[in-house]
Parts: structure tokens; C-alpha cells; sequence
């Protein structure tokens, strides 16, 4: 199952960040998750949230460049060795991570990593032969 | 500072002081000499004459100039490359460009004869800078398609000076040069000799150490700060020249010894002053875009070429002799192109480059800063969601291209800075293209 990811330009520029999860706050959509990946003069900031169109929308129209992009979402046991696990199987498939970044669930004993591919399908099989499982959209929206 | 004031002298009396009606006459006969050529050999410009319903026999005075069309960089693009030439081009002994409006850049010819003249005319702002057989010239203007290079030194040898050809760069290793060789004339951008002045400094060079003595710059628009800010720095006699490779390169006009305005040789190029928008002549003393017609060229005449340099002219006496009107400094431009380390940018040139690389057109800008004593570009583009991509290593690649293609095009340096939509500053719904933040003082 694939998850779809919000991927934002910003300028490294003071109020940038505050003003997108402003519009999305008053739009009531729910951050997920959240990593920015950063260079001296600009950024991406990356977001899971739980209206996907929703969101796109507020920020298209407030004049933000936006794009959608597939990732996989993991959970992994919350435990020394958990990622390890994940990452293994992988590395042995040859599957090429262009990013991640993870969370800790609040109820649950597991950490939710997010996965960018470079080839999600291929990435997906060998979760699945591995026994790893990937949530759906509808459970990361919840989350 | 300033060692031995150099002697005032004249290269061709006999031309350089021509007065009202002899030089008029000269003109005249020139002007109508050349639109019969253009007529003849040119079915370009011929084709843009019959357009306004003119003929050669229509040019009766020098007047009836205004009633020839107008010549564009345009014009000499959709000529690329051997169009506008009036001469097979076995007639020719040389080729320069300089760049275009877009990728594409100005090709212009030179016959013996037009070397000969071009020669001639370094030759005679050289003498009127102060420049004697006796120098020694270091020319640090980049030889190559650049005309600024080649047009000083062999105006420089034929005044029988010696000449260094350094060319451009490796400033440290100038200096050296400069001071092992006795270099007295110094030939360059004026925003390089400004720079020159501050290695120096950083060296610990005193400028005492150096035998410079003269200094001749062009190629960029420059206060009369500046000139004594170099003057100071390098001890030097600074005179501006100007010049463009389309009319012939350096030597369509230069300064003498009194520094009020460049003496524009007239007995082979006819100026007029222009208003840009509606290109009704202008009082000279107020000012407009100078248009030049060169009455001598062979390989490539051109008829009241449009240069969009901003001017004025004076025929105020000078006392150095010459009889020709002076033009005063470039203070600017009638279109966008940015003069960045002596080199020619036009927007259009990015905008190729931008729809090269992704298809379509985002919004971009150019920024031209002045960082310590360099000039630095900067292209702005705001990031579309064609441009854009979720992963930073993609981002980077396009900048790097961007980059790479820029420099490949305008031979200069360019940093690529995206940025967030709307952030270009719009006039009238279109994006400003170019911001000049350099000092103008």
C-alpha cells in the first residue's frame, strides 16, 4: 500500500515553515508526519496529513508549489534492532531508499518509519515476501 | 600620485580636426557611398529600405538620413551569420561576435581596409589618452571573439608601443608582470582595474612600485568616482573609450587628456541621438539612445544602428583641438542587457536557457550584485511544480545544469537561486527581469 506524500518548496526564510502548517491548522487538516530537508537557501518540507486533496488544495491556492509523491509507511518494533530488521531485507533486494524519516506511535508500541523509493512497487514486494508489515493510507491518516 | 602629466598629441590632425562643412561634405559623400553598397549587396537591408518606400537617390543631405530604417541586434540575428555582410566573405581577413539576445551570437567581419581603419582608430584614442611609442602596454581585456582584446593591441603596435598581451585573469600573476615588465599602459574593464587596485593592496604593493602611468578602459559603464578612485589607487591617467563590435569594436570614440567626453570619429561614424519609445531625435545636451552609422565599414555597414546606449553629445569646443562632437559617458540602457565583468547579458539569453532545460518558462529574474569589487549574477526562478521535485538531490542536479548551461552561454559565471512562487517582484502582471543592485556611484 502506497501512501501519498505532500512535498512543499520553501524559501529559508524566516515564518516560512509557520505559515504552511497555518494554512493547513485553519483548513483543520491533521499533520501525520513531518520532515524538512534543508540547504542553506531552501528547503522541502514533506508532510503526512489526513485530507491529502484538502490540504493540496489550501496550499496550491495560497500560492505554494506542491507535489504528490508515493511513499511506504513501515511500522516497526519499537525496539533496539527494529529498523535493522526493516532496512536488511531491503538492502539484500537492492532497493534503493531516497529517503525516510520516522515517528513514534503515541498508543501503540510501534515506531512508524516512512519510506521514499526510488521504485515503491519493487520496494513493496519485498516487504511483503519479508513479512514487514506496511500500513494502509486509511490507518496513516488516523494515526 | 599621479607621475608625469603625459604631453597632449594628435595621431591624424588632418582627420581628427575636420571642420563644419569640409567634414559635412565628407560625411555626406560617405553616407550616400554606403546606402548605394548596403542597395546593392544587401537584399536584407535593401528589402527593409523598400519597406519605407526608400531609395539611395532619396539621400541627398545628411538629413535625409532619418528617412533610412533603423538597424537592430534583431536585425543582425535574423542575418546569422554571414547576412548582413556586404562582401563575399573571401574579402574578409577577420570574424568577431559578441553576444546576442539569445544563444545565437553577432557575427560582424572585418576586410583588410576595415582592420586598417579599425587600427587606426585605437590608434587615435590612444595618442589622445597620452599613449606614446615609448609605453608599454598591458592589455588585460580577454583576446578572442571579444573585440576589445585584439582592437587595443594592434591599435597600441601601430601607435609603437610595445604590447603585452596578458589577456584576462590570474590577477596576482598580472602584477608580477606588471611590475617585472615595466608595464605603463594599463588596458581593461574598469571594474577589473578597480580590482587590480585592491590585490595590489592585499599584496602590499605600493602603487609607487609600478611604472603604470596611463590607463584605458571601456567595455562597461563607469562614474567619474570610479575614474578617480583608479586614478588614486593605480596613479594612473584614466580616459574612457567606447566602442561595439557591431559598428567596428573599440575605437568609435575615446576620450584625450582633458577627460570631458569621448571624441567620436565622425569622419567615419554618423551619430544621432535618439528618444527610444519614439525615436524622434533628441537635444543632444538632454540626452537619448545613440545611433550610429558607420560611413567607412566594407565587410558590414550598418545603417543608423540602434545601440541602446544612453548618452548625450556636445560640440562644445575642446581644447585639446579635435573639432569632433564628444559623447559623455554611458549612463545606461534603452533595453535589459546588463554589462556584468565587461561581458553582454540579455535575459533572453536565461530565458533560452530556462526552456532548454525543463520545456516551459517559470517566472525568473536577474540579480546583479557587487560583492567586495566583483560583480556577481545571480538568476532567480521560482520553483513551479514543473521545476520542483520532493527530492533534494533532483533539485540540485537542475541547479547544476542550470548553472552549467549559463556559463556555457554567456561565458560568466551564474548562481542559480530558486525560489518560492510570487516572490519575483511583478510590474504590470510580468515579472521584473532584471535588478541592478550595484552601486551606481
Amino acid at each position: 500500500m502506497k501512501v501519498k506524500q505532500l512535498s512543499i518548496f520553501m524559501e529559508n526564510r524566516a515564518g516560512r515553515l509557520a505559515e504552511v502548517v497555518r494554512l493547513l491548522g485553519e483548513a483543520k487538516v491533521n499533520i501525520r508526519a513531518l520532515s524538512l530537508a534543508d540547504t542553506s537557501d531552501f528547503g522541502i518540507l514533506r508532510l503526512i496529513v489526513n485530507d491529502v486533496e484538502k490540504a493540496v488544495k489550501v496550499l496550491r491556492d495560497a500560492g505554494h508549489t506542491v507535489s504528490l509523491t508515493d511513499v511506504v509507511t513501515v511500522e516497526v518494533p519499537d525496539t533496539p534492532g527494529g529498523l535493522a530488521s526493516v532496512l536488511d531485507p531491503l538492502r539484500g533486494a537492492g532497493v534503493n531508499v531516497e529517503y525516510m524519516y520516522a515517528f513514534v506511535e503515541k498508543v501503540t508500541d510501534k515506531a512508524v518509519v516512512i519510506f521514499r523509493f526510488e521504485n515503491a512497487d519493487a520496494a513493496l514486494k519485498v516487504l511483503s515476501k519479508a513479512g514487514i508489515s506496511v500500513l494502509p493510507s486509511e490507518m496513516v491518516s488516523k494515526l | 600620485m599621479i607621475k608625469e602629466r603625459p604631453q597632449p598629441a594628435i595621431w591624424d590632425a588632418e582627420h581628427e580636426c575636420l571642420h563644419g562643412s569640409v567634414l559635412r561634405d565628407l560625411q555626406l559623400e560617405r553616407l550616400k557611398k554606403i546606402v548605394r553598397k548596403l542597395w546593392k549587396n544587401v537584399p536584407y537591408y535593401r528589402q527593409k529600405m523598400k519597406v519605407v518606400g526608400v531609395t539611395p537617390t532619396d539621400i541627398r543631405t545628411l538629413e535625409d538620413i532619418r528617412k533610412l530604417p533603423f538597424t537592430t541586434k534583431e536585425d543582425l540575428r535574423l542575418c546569422y551569420p554571414y547576412e548582413a555582410f556586404a562582401v563575399p566573405l573571401e574579402k574578409c581577413v577577420r570574424i568577431h561576435a559578441s553576444s546576442g539576445t539569445t544563444g545565437k551570437p553577432t557575427v560582424v567581419g572585418y576586410t583588410r581596409k576595415d582592420m586598417e581603419t579599425w587600427t587606426n582608430l585605437c590608434a587615435r584614442f590612444l595618442v589622445a589618452g597620452g599613449l606614446t611609442s615609448k609605453d608599454v602596454v598591458h592589455i588585460a581585456f580577454s583576446y578572442g571573439l571579444f573585440t576589445g582584446g585584439f582592437g587595443l593591441h594592434y591599435g597600441a603596435e601601430r601607435v609603437g608601443a610595445a604590447v603585452i598581451p596578458v589577456s584576462s585573469g590570474r590577477t596576482e600573476r598580472q602584477i608580477n608582470i606588471m611590475k617585472d615588465f615595466g608595464s605603463t599602459a594599463l588596458v581593461c574593464t574598469p571594474s577589473y582595474a578597480v580590482y587590480i587596485g585592491e590585490v595590489l593592496q592585499n599584496m602590499g604593493i605600493a602603487p609607487d612600485a609600478l611604472s603604470l602611468r596611463l590607463g584605458f578602459f571601456g567595455g562597461e559603464f563607469w562614474s567619474e568616482h570610479i575614474r578617480r578612485e583608479i586614478e588614486g589607487k593605480l596613479g594612473v591617467v584614466a580616459t574612457d573609450n567606447y566602442g561595439l563590435s557591431e559598428i567596428i569594436g573599440p575605437g568609435v570614440s575615446g576620450e584625450c587628456l582633458e577627460q570631458n567626453g569621448m571624441h567620436i570619429w565622425e569622419d567615419h561614424f554618423y551619430p544621432e541621438l535618439i528618444d527610444a519609445k519614439t525615436c524622434e531625435p533628441v537635444d543632444p545636451a538632454k540626452g537619448g539612445e545613440l545611433v550610429l552609422t558607420t560611413l567607412t565599414k566594407e565587410a558590414i555597414p550598418l545603417i543608423r544602428y540602434r545601440t541602446r546606449d544612453i548618452c548625450t553629445l556636445t560640440r562644445d569646443p575642446c581644447p585639446c583641438g579635435r573639432t569632433s562632437v564628444r559623447m559623455s559617458k554611458v549612463s545606461g540602457r534603452s533595453d535589459d542587457m546588463l554589462i556584468i565583468r565587461g561581458v553582454n547579458v540579455f535575459p533572453s539569453q536565461v530565458e533560452e536557457v530556462l526552456l532548454e532545460v525543463k520545456g516551459t518558462l517559470p517566472h525568473y529574474q536577474l540579480v546583479v550584485k557587487r560583492e567586495g569589487v566583483l560583480d556577481r549574477l545571480e538568476v532567480r526562478v521560482e520553483v513551479s511544480e514543473q521545476y520542483f521535485s520532493d527530492e533534494m538531490k533532483r533539485l540540485h542536479e537542475m541547479e547544476k545544469m542550470l548553472e552549467h548551461k549559463l556559463e556555457n552561454l554567456l561565458g560568466l559565471r551564474a548562481d542559480i537561486r530558486l525560489v518560492e512562487p510570487k516572490t519575483i517582484e511583478r510590474s504590470e502582471g510580468k515579472a521584473k527581469r532584471v535588478m541592478d543592485l550595484r552601486p551606481k556611484e
